[in-house]
């Protein structure tokens, strides 16, 4: 299976099959968070559920493992490309019309890392990650989690930085998502356009369900600030 | 009618391939909007040995568009500005009076330039010699009707078979990917029944000449699709996936 490695349309195909269980992921936490708008302690139970579980660290490792792959290959498929393009850059610009997010997948994914990152410290860090640890100190308990976010999205700045990730994250899969289907062969010409549109809609449907739950936040944190 | 235009011209001048090379920039009056984009260039030419000094090396052949000799990366675009035409099909009336018009190769590591405007295209002579051919003895003619095979597949072959070969889809691509040659390829033959045979052997000779020359790796920008001068669809290079993964697995 090392074609998998060597050959540019297998790294194609990893990119594709990373990309494609990291959508679905999306869709299982979009899913996740909407229910804390629907009812907090459901939302609490569902935190319990994937806390300090076996299951749910294994799942959590594994998920790492994912991103890695997926951002080591979009590293060495980058450097790749640089390099067949040759050391004589074009002096006039390259003035093809074609999607901005089609050329920026790089850009926009280091973005969504930056986010990641930001996401990661704000939630994981301090609920499996500081359990697991046992940090007492910034420990947060699935039955406080409710009032953990309303902490975090009370702060403008914090739900400004979510929602410049996430648009970042709807550039990236408007693009990521058919073109997972050309890469794995999907597509032919009559599923090409259709594609290009059901992967509008779906990331529009992911960064809408994703937007929704830091705006519930921070506009409950204003309107009870004695929650807090 | 006959109208002029006076235009200024910014030409790459590279004495060969190991040499560094530069922008020249050169001042043509009158040139008439009638004249094709290469005919300028020999009025330029013409103008310069007159003064005693070195043409422009371009390439070029047929002059009507179906031998993917013209190169030329024109204003941004390979081709230049104007849509599904090659060079030497382009007109100077698509260029406004007094306009500066920068023209440079088509710039990729899998295709050297060998002096001023001329590329070393042998890299896709080799994939096709990897395998975008047929091996079988197809013996005399045949009927027509022998071997059915569906309007659309035989429209959807031929459209591929519309590729020249002339590499706009390298020079357009930012990953300098020869991906859209290489499906036209594959596709107007495993499209067919006659192609089918060796379809699995020619999918995975050509890729891995592909690899080994240094072309980069598609990452469906689709500039290529925007550039080319025959309009071939990026649907062969999903094509060209599905071939090659289904050889791959089959191994």
């Amino acid at each position: 299976m090392s074609w998998l490695i060597n050959s540019s349309i297998g790294r194609k195909f990893i990119m594709a099959l990373s990309g494609l269980t990291l959508v679905l992921f999306l869709l299982f936490h979009m899913s996740m968070n909407l229910v804390s708008i629907i009812s907090i302690d459901a939302y609490e139970q569902i935190c319990e559920f994937l806390g300090t579980n076996w299951y749910a660290v294994a799942g959590t490792v594994a998920l790492a493992g994912l991103f890695l792959i997926h951002i080591c290959y979009a590293i060495v498929l980058t450097l790749r490309n640089r390099k067949a393009r040759g050391n004589d850059q074009y002096a006039s610009s390259n003035l093809s019309d074609v999607p901005w997010s089609s050329k920026n997948m790089f850009v926009l994914g280091l973005a969504i890392l930056v986010f990641l990152l930001v996401h990661l410290y704000d939630f994981w860090f301090k609920m499996m990650f500081a359990e697991l640890f046992h940090m007492h100190d910034i420990v947060v308990l699935p039955e406080q989690v409710g009032n953990h976010m309303l902490v975090v999205f009370a702060n403008p700045i914090k739900v400004a930085l979510y929602l410049i990730g996430i648009v970042a994250i709807w550039f990236h899969l408007s693009h990521g998502i058919w073109s997972m289907c050309q890469s794995s062969g999907l597509n032919g010409r009559t599923w090409l356009p259709r594609l290009k549109c059901v992967a509008n809609i779906v990331s529009t449907i992911v960064c809408i369900g994703f937007a929704i739950v830091p705006l519930y936040f921070f506009a409950k944190s204003l309107l009870c600030t004695s929650c807090m | 009618m006959d109208k002029t235009i006076n235009i200024t011209l910014k030409v790459w001048r590279q004495r060969g391939p190991k040499e560094k090379g530069a922008f020249e920039t050169y001042k043509l009056d009158g040139i008439s909007t009638e004249s094709s984009f290469l005919e300028m260039l020999d009025i330029l030419n013409e103008t310069l040995i007159n003064k005693g000094q070195e043409p422009v090396v371009f390439d070029h052949d047929c002059r009507e568009g179906i031998c993917g000799m013209c190169s030329l990366y024109i204003n941004g675009h390979p081709h230049g500005p104007d849509e599904d035409i090659t060079t030497c099909q382009l007109h100077m009336r698509k260029f406004k009076d007094g306009e500066t018009i920068t023209i440079e190769p088509w710039r990729s590591a899998g295709f050297p330039v060998i002096r001023d405007l001329m590329v070393d295209r042998t890299a896709f002579d080799q994939i096709i010699q990897a395998g975008g051919y047929t091996s079988i003895n197809a013996g005399g003619a045949q009927d027509a009707n022998a071997i059915p095979i569906p309007k659309e597949d035989a429209d959807e072959a031929m459209d591929s078979a519309s590729c020249i070969g002339c590499g706009a889809c390298v020079a357009a691509c930012k990953n300098g990917s020869a991906m859209l040659f290489l499906s036209a390829k594959v596709s107007q033959l495993a499209l067919l029944p006659q192609g089918r045979v060796e379809a699995a052997k020619r999918a995975k000779s050509m890729v891995a000449k592909m690899d080994e020359l240094g072309f980069g790796n598609c990452t469906n920008t689709g500039a290529c699709e925007v550039e080319c001068p025959k309009n071939v669809s990026i649907s062969n290079i999903a094509r060209l996936n599905r071939e090659f993964l289904k050889a791959k697995f089959r191994d």
